[in-house]
Order: C-alpha cells, then structure tokens, then sequence
C-alpha cells in the first residue's frame, strides 16, 4: 500500500497548491469591489398572472427561448398530477396537457426550435415529445440511466443533456435514444444542470456539494467548485458565461468564477431562511432570483451580495424558478401548485 | 463531502441524522429556540391565570417577535413573522389553541416544543403511532382533549384500515393513558400540548401545509430501508409503510489506484491554470451587468412598455418586425456572438461580407452551426458538403485554414460526425472576431443602422430627414410641377 499512500500524499500536496493559488488571486472580494457600484433599485414585484391548473406539486418549469415567433410567452411546467402543460402565459391559456406515464416527474424542458419538450422523473427516463403533430406524439423514450432524472436540457431538436440521481451526466442522440457520452465524476446524486451561452459546455451540481464544469465536445470534467455544505439543487451560469451561481440545501447562493477558479461571493440571510430550491438570473446578471423551501423567493444583488427584494405570494415551497429569453419577467412554480408572472 | 466508503452501521449514528436535507435549517432554528428560552436574554416565559385554571409555560406571540426583531436584528415586523412561522411550522413553537402553526403578532398564547419531539430527531412516525393517539384521546374526559372534525375523520379511517389489529392499538392507548395518569397535573398540560403538536406536524390540519413532505429526489435519505423507524410511544415496528423510495444504487468504492491516478492528473491540470486575480473578474462582471443594464427590464423600463405590465404587445411586435430597434441594432456591437445571435443582425453582417466578397467565413460557420442540429442519418453526407464546399481542393468558396487545423480536419471526415468541424469552425471564429467583424462596425451598412434611428425631435435626427427630403425633392423635381409636389408634400 506504500504507493498508494505516496500517490495520495502527492494529490494531497497539489490541493495545496491549489488552494495556495486561489488565495494568491483573491486580492479583494466582489462585494469589496462593487461598493462603487451604484446598488439595485429596491425591486418591488408584483404578481401579473397566477397560472392554475395543475392538481398538485409543480416540480419544474421552462420557458421555450424563440419566443419571436409567437407574440406568445410560451412556458412548459410539470406537476406530480402526472401532467405536462403548454402555457401561453401571457393570455393564460393552456395550449397543451401532456399526460405522462409516469406521475413522479421532476424536470421538464422545452427544445429552443419550440417543436420539442422532454420530461423524466422516478422512472429514470427522459421522455421527448412533439409539439407540432396534430395530437402532441411521444417522439423517444431514452432510457439508460439507473437513477432518477432530475434534469433535462435541449441542444437542439436532435440532442439533450440529462442529469441523474445515478450520479451521471448524460448527452444523448434523441433519434437513436442512445447515450453519445456519458459524463463521469460526481460522486452523489446529479440535481441539477444548465447549458453555457455558447452551448459548448456544460455545469452540474451534485448531492456531494460540488459544482463541476464539463465540456460537451471532449466529455471531460475541467472544473470542480467547491464551498457548500449540502446538496446542491439549482444552478446557472452568468450571462456572460464566465461564472456560475449555484443554490444549495446549506440555505446559500454562491457565485464561482470560472476563470480564478473559486467561489467569488456568497448570498445569505444573516437571520434565517431555508434550501435553496431553484435560482433564476436577470438578463444583465445582475439579479439573483432564488426560490427557497420556506415559501418566498428572495432576490438578490449578484455584485454587493445584497438581497434586495422578496417575492411572497406562494403556499408552499418555491419549487421552480425561470426568466425568460427577453428578460421581461420571472416565473415561479410551487408545491402550491400555481405559477406566478412577477415583475 | 463526498459519500462515506464506510458501510452504514448503526442506526441513528450521527451521519446518518445529519443527511437529512432540512438538517441544516433545524441546527439554525435550534439555535435561535436556545437562545430564546434563556432565562436571561430570552423571552418572559410565564404562568397565566385564567378563570379557575392556570396556563403554564407560555410565551405571547408578540413577545416572541419583538424577541426575533431585536435578537436577529430584523427592521420589518414581517420579516420576523416570516421566519417565526418557518419555526412554528416545523412544530420548535406552537399556539397552545389552535392546530395550525402559525406566528401571529398578538396576545395569542404560545409553547416552546420539547426537544424530545424536534424534527432533527428524524422522526417518521407510523399510523400505528397517530391510531393509538387519537384512541387514547377518546379515553380521557377532558375536553381540552376533545378530537376535532378532522381528527374524528382520521380515527374513523384508521378504525377501517387497522380493523384486524385494533385490540392491540387500543390497549397501548390504554397503557399509554395509565402511564399519563401518574403524571403531575401540570406537567401534563404541557406534555399533552406538546404531543399534540407533534401530530400537527405529522398529521397536518387539512389546508396546512405538511413541512415534513419532502421533495421525492431527497427520499434517498431514507438511505437503510432495513432501518427500524422509532416509535413515538416505544413500539417495535412490524409495518412498513410503502411511500414510493429510490432505492440508491451503490455509489460506494473503494479508491483504486487508477482513481487517484486520474484525480493527479485532474490536480495537474488545475494547477497549470491561470488564476485570474479577483480584481479583474470582479472588473469582468461588473462590466458586464453595466453594459446590459439598458436591456435588463428590471433595472431599465423598456421601451414602449413591458407587456406584462401594460397589456400592450407592441414591444414584442417590433421584435419579430424587420426593421431592428437602435437598442438592439446597438447591442450588436458588443460581442460577435451578439450579432450572431440575432438573426436580423447576422443577416446584415452577412450582406456587408457579401458586398466585400469575404463572406465564406460566416457561410462556413453557419453551415457547421446547421450540421450540428442535423439528424444523424443526414451527417455524414453534409459534412462531405461542407468539405467540398470550403475546404477542398479548388473549393468555391476557399476559406483560410491553418495547415494543422486543416490536417485535423480532414482526418476527422474520415469518420464524419456532427463534431468534425469543431477546431476549424473555432478558428474562423477567431478569424471573423479580429477581423471582419470589428469592419462591419465601422461599415456604413451598420452605422447608418445605429445612428438613424434617432427620435425625431432631436437636432441631428430632423437634419437628417430634411436632408433626405430635400435630396428627394431635388431629384424628383426633374420632371413634375411644382404645385404637385406641393400637394404631395
């Protein structure tokens, strides 16, 4: 076992030097900074639209991106009543029911080309359907992951990343429903992930407490971010694709920069608040919008680490949370199982 | 924390406990219910009289958010509400008289939790446990103990569902019930609001929210199904309740030694990074947020209106119209990708390429871009497309690739796939960034563009249109009467 132990002393003496670099680079704080910055109007919200129709838990929402083509903001939600729905919100209506299988859904996603939406859940698949067929058709089922999935994120119209509780990332070919490239690393459940600006990588946060940043092309890890205490549940990137915001059980935010390679800010309550479920970014980035297990969702300051509003509304916990392409407003999704249009 | 190799041991052990999801939020609210009941910086926790019975151990509710403001230094009574409601409703404070767990600013009556009943004990307790408890209620005559509506409702189903064992279920109430008797008077109106507590939790009130639910992808947790779930009244259990669990594969693995091989090399890599000093990425970030600030509705009102706000879709109207807003027209400048990423602005950068006869480079972009969103089957043959279009051998539209770039390209379409152009399509990118694009800026197809749209009242704006106008009269007058004109204009 001497090798062993020598292997594992040198690994032991690299995370030093690691840490040794971090700390050389943080020659001041975000927050330390940004104090010239002239702070985020107080934001007062208020609720626009209330979307009802689901029976039970909303576990996840999304907006579809190409919203020029309709005048209509269209959003997909799933609930444990074992629906998925179209919504134009904007009129409220519901252009779609999708009844699924499975009733122990946990992600939903909508294509970018608006022709696709995918579903999964407990029954560890990822299910795509099509919106565009007379009567919305089951278009693949991938199934291959041996935990549930709890994420679900189009490419394109041909190609969809996942992420499972069987710790792995996944990026599939919806035609042939095989897995193109498994992604390896995490050693806890994979909750969450979310696509960079440029589409050619990709962050996952896990039950282990890491963030880790993959690159589509090669399917390789090339950064791991640590600074929770807990599972991480939601995460984004920065609109500019330099940073990553995450939201954890540990009742924090955390914003970690790609480039130092480190947490660069942290967003908590002083007092108390609970789990983060769900965070959504503003167009500029420089709003946080998180949804928490105690029923609100604060928002936040990205640069001074301030919160500077709360959206109260809900009866239940904040499940979901999304802004859409034009930026105009934020959505909420609750154990309620309402929908809420706040700006 | 990376999952424990160890095997799982003994129920109860304390890692075990702190995987609960809301066990961090339970060691925060502990924190501040210690606190609150000390006996100095605490709340006044007293006896009252109330006609011929004494109720002991109360606190206000008032009391306790005048405590939160000034202990958890909060400035809005609301804030303090909030989170005295988070705490009463995982069950650490509770109204003596009402089931639902609420915090309410006013003379209404409160008891802390005995810690025996705290939800950071895990508990998960069984309908056996709610049975015996609503059964031994009916056997006491008090009618404080009275059940209620929803309470009678319950009962009446586990009747139903326990049919076979409810000997057994009424007499642990019944020894439940004889075990309560010995106790003293007082301490028995506490106990016994205390217990009731623990089921408003578990058993929630109809419309009250059950925080003890907990989202189906954290059902893990209950990690050792093998795992002996406690009774509150001291059973062994021999239900197990079915509710839908992940069974959890096992993560666990030992280290081997190609494990820390690759973590090495992963270090190694890390290391050879460039940090990026913190200054510059704040510097990074900052920009960012003040260059988009105009387009970030929340932080500027759009123009003319946000439709959620005013019912009008006129903004999103102009959107999908031709003609492109200054605002966005501007917004284009800021990055290659954000004239990439608007179809009106790529259509225009690639008309000024065309003009220059340079347009090959965002063809072949856009073609690589295309083939990535192709069906499989269609792949390989638009790669050879593509190839033959701006690679090959005398191709028509030739772009400039460096050799090695190049050598990598063509060994990659001996297998095509949707990936085969990735090192060439970066380079033309990188191309196009240094190049062409910072000429399209300065072209006058663009400026023309940023600058045109400038509101009428404005100086320039008015000097433009009435050079345009007396341009087109100039050369419309050729020909036509003038009180025509006149009339026209």
């Amino acid at each position: 076992m001497g090798e062993m132990d020598q292997m594992k002393k040198e690994a032991e003496g690299l995370k030093s030097q690691i840490e040794a670099a971090r700390k050389a680079a943080a020659d001041t704080t975000l927050a330390d900074a940004a104090s010239g910055v002239a702070p985020a109007p107080r934001v007062q919200l208020k609720t626009r639209k209330t979307l009802k129709g689901h029976l039970a838990k909303i576990y996840a929402m999304h907006w579809a991106t190409d919203c020029r083509l309709d005048h209509a903001m269209l959003m997909v939600s799933a609930s444990q009543d074992g629906k998925l729905i179209i919504w134009d919100a904007f009129s409220g209506n519901k252009i779609n029911a999708v009844p699924l299988k499975s009733s122990w859904v946990m992600t939903c996603a909508y294509a970018p080309s608006g022709n696709l939406v995918a579903s999964g859940g407990l029954d560890n698949m990822c299910t795509v359907y099509n919106l565009k067929t007379p009567v919305v058709k089951t278009v693949k089922e991938l199934d291959a992951h041996t935990g549930y999935l709890s994420c679900a994120r189009f490419l394109s119209d041909t190609e969809i990343l996942t992420a499972s509780g069987d710790t792995t990332c996944a990026l599939w070919d919806i035609e042939t429903g095989k897995q193109k490239t498994v992604f390896l690393n995490h050693v806890g459940d994979c909750m969450c992930l979310a696509l960079s600006p440029d589409m050619n990588m990709f962050i996952s946060g896990a039950c282990d407490s890491l963030a880790k940043l993959w690159d589509i092309r090669d399917g390789t890890c090339k950064q791991t971010f640590q600074g929770h205490t807990s599972d991480i549940n939601a995460i984004s990137f920065f609109p500019s694709g330099n940073a990553v915001v995450t939201g954890s059980d540990d009742c924090t935010c955390k914003m970690y920069d790609l480039r130092s390679d480190q947490e660069v800010i942290s967003y908590q309550d002083a007092q108390l608040n609970s789990g983060v479920t769900s965070l959504a970014l503003s167009v500029s980035g420089r709003l946080i919008f998180a949804g928490y297990d105690d029923f609100n969702c604060n928002i936040w300051d990205s640069l001074k680490g301030e919160k500077v509003g709360v959206l109260s509304g809900h009866d239940n916990r904040v499940s979901c949370t999304g802004v859409p392409q034009d930026g105009m407003c934020v959505c909420t999704g609750s154990w309620d199982s309402f929908l809420k249009i706040w700006n | 924390m990376a999952q424990a190799t160890q095997d799982q041991g003994v129920m109860g052990t304390s890692d075990q406990d702190e995987d609960s999801p809301n066990m961090i939020v339970y060691r925060k609210i502990e924190d501040i219910i210690t606190r609150i009941q000390d006996e100095t910086e605490g709340v006044p926790i007293r006896t009252v009289k109330s006609f011929l019975t004494k109720i002991p151990s109360v606190v206000t509710g008032s009391d306790i958010v005048q405590w939160l403001m000034k202990n958890l230094s909060i400035d809005d009574p609301a804030e303090a509400i909030h989170i005295g409601s988070l705490i009463a409703a995982h069950g650490y404070i509770f109204p003596i008289s009402d089931h639902a767990l609420t915090l309410k600013d006013d003379g209404t009556f409160y008891r802390f939790q005995a810690p025996y009943f705290w939800p950071s004990n895990c508990w998960e307790p069984e309908n056996t446990d709610y049975a015996i408890y609503l059964c031994k209620r009916t056997m006491q005559n008090k009618t404080r103990l009275e059940l209620a509506d929803y309470e009678a409702e319950n009962l009446a189903r586990l009747q139903r569902a326990f049919a076979r064992k409810w000997e057994f279920i009424f007499m642990q109430a019944e020894a439940q019930v004889k075990i309560d008797r010995k106790k003293d008077k007082t301490e028995r109106k506490i106990l016994d609001s205390q217990e009731r507590a623990f089921w408003d939790v578990h058993r929630p009130v109809p419309g009250c929210v059950n925080t003890t639910e907990m989202d189906i992808r954290k059902c893990r947790r209950m990690k050792n199904p093998q795992r002996v779930k406690k009774s509150v009244y001291g059973l062994a259990d021999d239900t197990q309740s079915q509710s839908p669990v992940h069974t959890a594969s096992q993560h666990t693995r030992k280290d081997t030694k190609e494990d820390v091989e690759k973590e090495i090399l992963f270090l190694n890599t890390q290391l050879d990074r460039h940090c990026m000093k913190m200054s510059k990425v704040a510097e990074s970030l900052m920009g960012y947020t003040e260059q988009y600030l105009d387009y970030d509705p929340f932080l500027s009102v759009p123009e003319p209106s946000n439709p959620w706000i005013s019912d009008d879709c006129t903004f999103w109207e102009l959107e999908v119209s031709k003609e492109p807003s200054q605002q966005r027209v501007r917004k284009w400048g800021f990055s290659l990708d954000e004239a990439l990423k608007d179809p009106v602005g790529r259509d225009l950068f690639l008309k000024f390429l065309e003009s220059e006869f340079s347009s090959e480079n965002l063809r072949f972009w856009l073609a690589v871009q295309d083939l990535k969103r192709r069906p499989l089957q269609e792949v390989p043959a638009r790669a050879q497309e593509i190839w033959q279009e701006f690679l090959a051998e005398g191709a028509p539209s030739s772009i400039n690739l460096d050799s090695h770039s190049y050598e990598r390209t063509s060994q990659n379409l001996k297998d095509p796939g949707r990936y085969s152009f990735e090192d060439a399509q970066d380079h033309i990118y990188k191309l196009m960034k240094s190049d062409s694009y910072t000429r399209f800026l300065r072209s006058n197809a663009y400026q023309d563009l940023l600058l045109a749209r400038k509101k009428p009242e404005t100086e320039q704006g008015r000097r433009t249109s009435l050079e345009k106008f007396t341009r087109s009269v100039g050369k419309s007058l050729t020909g036509k009467r003038l009180t025509g004109l006149m009339q026209s204009s």
